[in-house]
């Protein structure tokens, strides 16, 4: 009853609708999200149905939900799309092992061993690379790598490998490429989970007489694990994909996925083969980053980006 | 840590190469600025560049703008669609160049809408928005949401509240999203090459050009994007440094020294 007087008293307050209370997330994504929606996901979505359409860049192509593209494409085919994609996983799990191995020595360092004012400093010096454009970076390895180029000269001068002795058209070039590429995509999430753990932790470790190593097992290598996961996602993905390093560092030998995607798409304009191509790597990358999240249990992806 | 200077050294080092052709040599031949001084030569490289640029600061600006409010619904409301809209943004970041090209064009040609520069833009927005939403977000959370209620108490409503208060706070935040933004643009090959059309940007014209040989022109532009870069990311860090400073004087200015409360 006296909550009624002072209702009666308080100047005239109304409650907004519930239309008003409840809409305003609503209109505030709609845009953003409406645009992400048409332009990203609907788009995925419609490169499978491409993939289920025939005919020939001449006279266009129809739906016609040719489901046996995929078991052409994988099981009888003139080109072995197979070896492209185990060749690109291949390149990927190579490329993202070596990265963690490389980067996380560096964000370790960055984040425990080195003094406030320096860290900034050295977080620029990991990303300095992207300041350069991606294909230059990627083509001036290729041009310091090449025959006539500067390693393999002052190499031959050096009598330490022989007169044929190449790097470009390599394997080990493509994957030296994609962690050159990639590498600040695996330092970063790996220095910003380290950097998060609370340093009493490690002391309490230490006052439970744990030594150096048992601290960074047990301790800090578990509680960063959020952000390897970030970095093998961002690093796998991107490696197993890209057509770039694949083509400017690499040679017949080390043919990608991505430049078949590309190649079917852009040069042989076979549309329902790119697109089931790209539906697969789709799918692939998926599942294998979902048992890798299983596994390796990281609890909220959400919060990883 | 040496590795991560070779390609940037050798590019800056040949833009200055004296090459008797015009295409980038092995051969050192001395030093010259004869290819700064003739930067625009080369056929389509400066369009290219231009067109980069246009589409860099026009999709920059569209995320920031639709991304921002996707931030806030997200950062500042618990609604249904929460978890969907933070998995499309996650997809979005995670999903592989190749596989959001290829899906792009299949879209675009199904919709039968030319490729070209309109697709490009399209696309840029469409991965942008995803970081910045990511960036703002972040940005808020650091933020406290009890000075907004504090401006809705005094009687400010939303539109007041957010552009006399959340604006000024998550400028940074917005700032940070566009240069984020513009570096992903500027710099993407992989969806691009996909939906230009015949349209050529600057990343598809020195992947074109790679295969039968930089002109030094190249590395030049190349050469001055990067220290454009390295400066304004200097400047970012300065004026992040300089507020985040301020900020910690000020806070300890106008905290009390005695107990307020009257004994």
């Amino acid at each position: 009853m006296s909550t009624d007087l002072i209702d009666a008293a308080r100047p005239a307050y109304r409650q907004p609708s519930w239309l008003r209370r409840h809409s305003p997330p609503y209109w505030l994504s709609l845009v953003g999200g409406g645009w992400m929606l048409l332009f990203f996901l609907i788009p995925l979505a419609s490169g499978l149905i491409v993939s289920l359409e025939t005919g020939n860049p001449v006279s266009g192509y129809t739906l016609t939900w040719n489901w046996h593209i995929y078991s052409q494409l994988f099981v009888h085919s003139d080109i072995p799309y197979t070896t492209f994609f185990i060749r690109s996983l291949y390149y990927g799990v190579a490329t993202t092992i070596l990265s963690i191995l490389i980067a996380y020595p560096m964000a370790y360092f960055i984040a425990f061993r080195v003094s406030v004012r320096w860290k900034s400093p050295l977080i620029l010096l990991v990303l300095l690379s992207f300041f350069v454009s991606f294909v230059i970076r990627t083509d001036m390895w290729s041009f310091v790598l090449a025959q006539q180029g500067f390693v393999i000269t002052t190499l031959h001068k050096l009598h330490l490998v022989s007169s044929n002795f190449h790097i470009l058209g390599t394997s080990n070039a493509v994957i030296g490429g994609d962690i050159y590429n990639n590498l600040p995509f695996m330092v970063l999430p790996i220095y910003v989970a380290l950097e998060r753990i609370d340093r009493r932790i490690l002391e309490a470790a230490r006052d439970l007489y744990s030594n150096g190593r048992q601290v960074f097992l047990r301790v800090v290598l578990p509680l960063s694990r959020a952000g390897i996961f970030a970095g093998v996602l961002l690093v796998f993905i991107t490696t197993v994909g890209d057509p770039v390093n694949s083509s400017l560092l690499g040679g017949v030998g080390t043919y990608t996925i991505g430049q078949a995607i590309q190649d079917s798409y852009l040069t042989n304009q076979q549309f329902n083969v790119a697109a089931a191509l790209s539906t697969v790597l789709m799918v692939i990358l998926g599942i294998i980053m979902f048992a890798y999240a299983k596994i390796f249990g990281t609890e909220n992806l959400e919060n990883l980006v | 840590m040496g590795i991560t200077f070779v390609p940037i050294v050798v590019m800056m080092l040949y833009s200055f190469n004296n090459a008797p052709t015009s295409r980038i040599t092995f051969a050192w031949n001395g030093f010259t600025t004869y290819w700064y001084r003739n930067l625009t030569q080369v056929n389509g490289l400066t369009h290219a560049f231009l067109i980069s640029l246009e589409v860099a600061i026009l999709s920059s600006l569209i995320s920031v703008i639709v991304g921002t409010p996707v931030a806030l619904a997200l950062g500042r409301f618990r609604f249904w669609g929460r978890g969907p809209i933070n998995a499309i943004v996650f997809a979005d970041i995670a999903a592989p160049a190749i596989v959001v090209g290829a899906a792009s064009l299949s879209f675009f040609l199904s919709i039968n809408l030319n490729t070209g520069l309109l697709t490009i833009l399209i696309a840029h927005v469409a991965f942008n928005i995803a970081y910045v939403v990511v960036v703002v977000r972040a940005r808020l959370s650091g933020m406290d949401s009890a000075i907004e209620d504090a401006a809705r108490d005094l009687g400010a409503n939303a539109w007041t509240t957010f552009t006399k208060v959340t604006l000024p706070l998550i400028w940074p935040g917005l700032l940070a999203a566009f240069l984020l933004a513009f570096a992903m643009s500027v710099d993407d090959y992989v969806i691009t090459s996909f939906i230009a059309g015949s349209t050529v940007t600057f990343p598809l014209f020195v992947y074109g050009a790679a295969k039968v040989g930089l002109p030094p022109q190249v590395l030049c532009f190349g050469t001055l994007i990067f220290l454009v870069g390295l400066i304004v990311a200097l400047a970012n860090g300065a004026l992040n440094r300089h507020q985040f400073a301020r900020a910690t004087t000020e806070d300890s200015l106008a905290a009390p020294t005695q107990p307020v409360v009257p004994s």
